[in-house]
């Protein structure tokens, strides 16, 4: 009966995560905003337009959409090294900011979807979590 | 008329705050220069702290976590480090030698930590540990900020020690200015005063009121990130950065309320006002204030002969402009800025080394000293 009932438990505690419907777009955009505030705007401005040639832009910025992956990469383990966005070189360190996989998602789906910016992607933790560093090298 | 008077009131209210005037004395930048730089350690990207056991070995922090002992310019990982905890502005920050350091190989480190194993966040704290080559060991939790939050700003953090056998270290207000620099009962938005091995000096201004935290110094302040002690008077002297405008260079003294978010020089980033008050009573005015900010990190009184017409000058890192800001102060008063290696790089931290010479942590760069060159 013990056993029936434990495993009665264990999955109906897997279906509920299972059926925890997901963040939505708009969620995640509005959870993105906040880590944004506390730890991108310092630098990459309110406006999203950093600053030419020191903090490169976030608003239209091509390297951002071309690269979207390398882009959660930078946010996961840091950026460095020379980098071309919109035709201006930027060779600054962006150092990690230990966000978690979700905050991460969420902060790239709000910059890919703020300023006039617009994306069809929808980032979630599982693509965050597979972006590996080595793509940073490639 | 009436329409005409308003347009004018109009024009001139946003004269004055579309154009704030950078505060006095002007930054220059000099014609010709007589000192040049070199790079004594590399490989770090964020030089956060520094401290020299001698003139060709020092210790080295790299936010990310890492302590370096260098010697002769080889640079090798300390072991046995607490845990860092890395979030936003925060990891490990400053690295101080114990004034004693030669006999008892002590050294003070300030870093983010999570020492309750909670899922919160992180805060600051302070660690002492005996330094055996580059073995960390005898590692004490000497303090730890509270209550654990994942914001990323505003960790502080510097270290330095007074004639009387004190330690002072800085905390940011981590985010929360509304409620924690006001509130001497919550960490954060302080300057925190402790004895050599972290005990709570009898005489710190609030350990007779009840609910404060005892190891409070001074408070108000918004995210101090250099202090120094002077090196005639013994006053210790902090930088912050403000937040929009209003950074502050403070002389610290015993109990006092340096204002912050009450009163300031400085808006929102967003450009809105924080509040209109740059005075209140009980509430200190600072020693000098930038408009616009400079990113103040890191703070030295040059005291040596070893550079022409620098001594008793105060340099400050400026993050935000990249260069080192020197300042001539005369009877009290700041009147003459200046920009020294301008372009270099954001300048996280400055340092008079024992022979005399400015060393700078520079982002990206790692230790560079000034050189004179003629």
């Amino acid at each position: 009966m013990r056993i029936l009932l434990l495993s009665y438990l264990v999955t109906l505690g897997l279906l509920s995560s299972k059926l925890t419907p997901q963040k939505s777009k708009a969620e995640s955009i509005a959870a993105g905003a906040t880590i944004y505030q506390d730890f991108c705007l310092q630098c990459h401005l309110a406006s999203g337009e950093g600053v030419s040639g020191v903090f490169p832009p976030l608003k239209n910025a091509d390297y951002l959409f071309e690269n979207i992956d390398r882009s959660i990469a930078g946010i996961k383990y840091g950026l460095k090294g020379e980098i071309t966005v919109n035709d201006e070189i930027y060779d600054g360190i962006m150092v990690t900011q230990g966000l978690d996989d979700e905050e991460i998602a969420d902060v790239m789906n709000y910059i890919l979807n703020q300023w006039g910016n617009s994306s069809d992607s929808f980032i979630d933790a599982q693509r965050v979590a597979a972006v590996p560093k080595s793509i940073l090298e490639q | 008329m009436k329409k005409n008077i308003l347009t004018l009131l109009i024009s001139f209210f946003t004269l004055q705050v579309g154009c704030a005037q950078e505060n006095t004395p002007k930054i220059e930048t000099p014609e010709t220069t007589n000192y040049t730089y070199e790079v004594v350690v590399d490989g770090i990207d964020i030089p956060w702290g520094m401290a020299f056991i001698s003139s060709n070995e020092l210790l080295v922090t790299e936010k990310s976590g890492i302590l370096y002992h260098v010697k002769e310019g080889v640079k090798s990982e300390v072991e046995g480090l607490p845990e860092v905890y890395v979030r936003g502005q925060g990891g490990l920050l400053d690295v101080a030698l114990h004034p004693d350091f030669a006999n008892n190989k002590v050294i003070y480190m300030t870093l983010g930590a999570n020492t309750e194993g909670d899922d919160k966040g992180g805060n600051t704290s302070l660690y002492s540990g005996t330094l055996n080559g580059t073995q960390l060991r005898n590692l004490k939790l000497l303090y730890k900020a509270g209550p654990n939050t994942k914001k990323g700003q505003h960790w502080g953090s510097r270290i330095v020690f007074d004639q009387e056998g004190h330690l002072y270290f800085t905390i940011g207000d981590r985010g929360n200015r509304d409620v924690n620099p006001q509130d001497l009962k919550r960490d954060g938005g302080k300057v925190y005063r402790l004895n050599l091995d972290g005990s709570i000096p009898e005489d710190n201004p609030f350990v007779n009121q009840e609910g404060a935290k005892k190891a409070v110094f001074s408070y108000g302040h918004r995210n101090p990130q250099g202090m120094t002690v002077h090196p005639k008077t013994g006053e210790v002297w902090e930088n912050e950065h403000g937040p929009r405008g209003g950074d502050e260079i403070n002389i610290i003294r015993k109990g006092i309320n340096y204002g912050w978010p009450k009163i300031t020089y400085g808006i929102n980033y967003s450009g809105t006002s924080i509040t209109d008050k740059t005075a209140a009573p009980n509430m200190e005015q600072p020693f000098y204030y930038w408009v616009p900010s400079i990113g103040p990190s890191g703070m030295a009184f040059s005291t040596s002969n070893v550079y022409k017409g620098w001594k008793n000058n105060l340099f400050i890192g400026s993050l935000k402009f990249e260069y080192l800001e020197r300042l001539v102060i005369k009877k009290n008063k700041v009147v003459k800025r200046e920009k020294v290696l301008d372009k270099i790089g954001r300048v996280r931290n400055v340092v008079e080394g024992p022979d005399g010479y400015l060393y700078l942590g520079v982002e990206g760069k790692g230790i560079v000293k000034i050189v004179p060159t003629s």
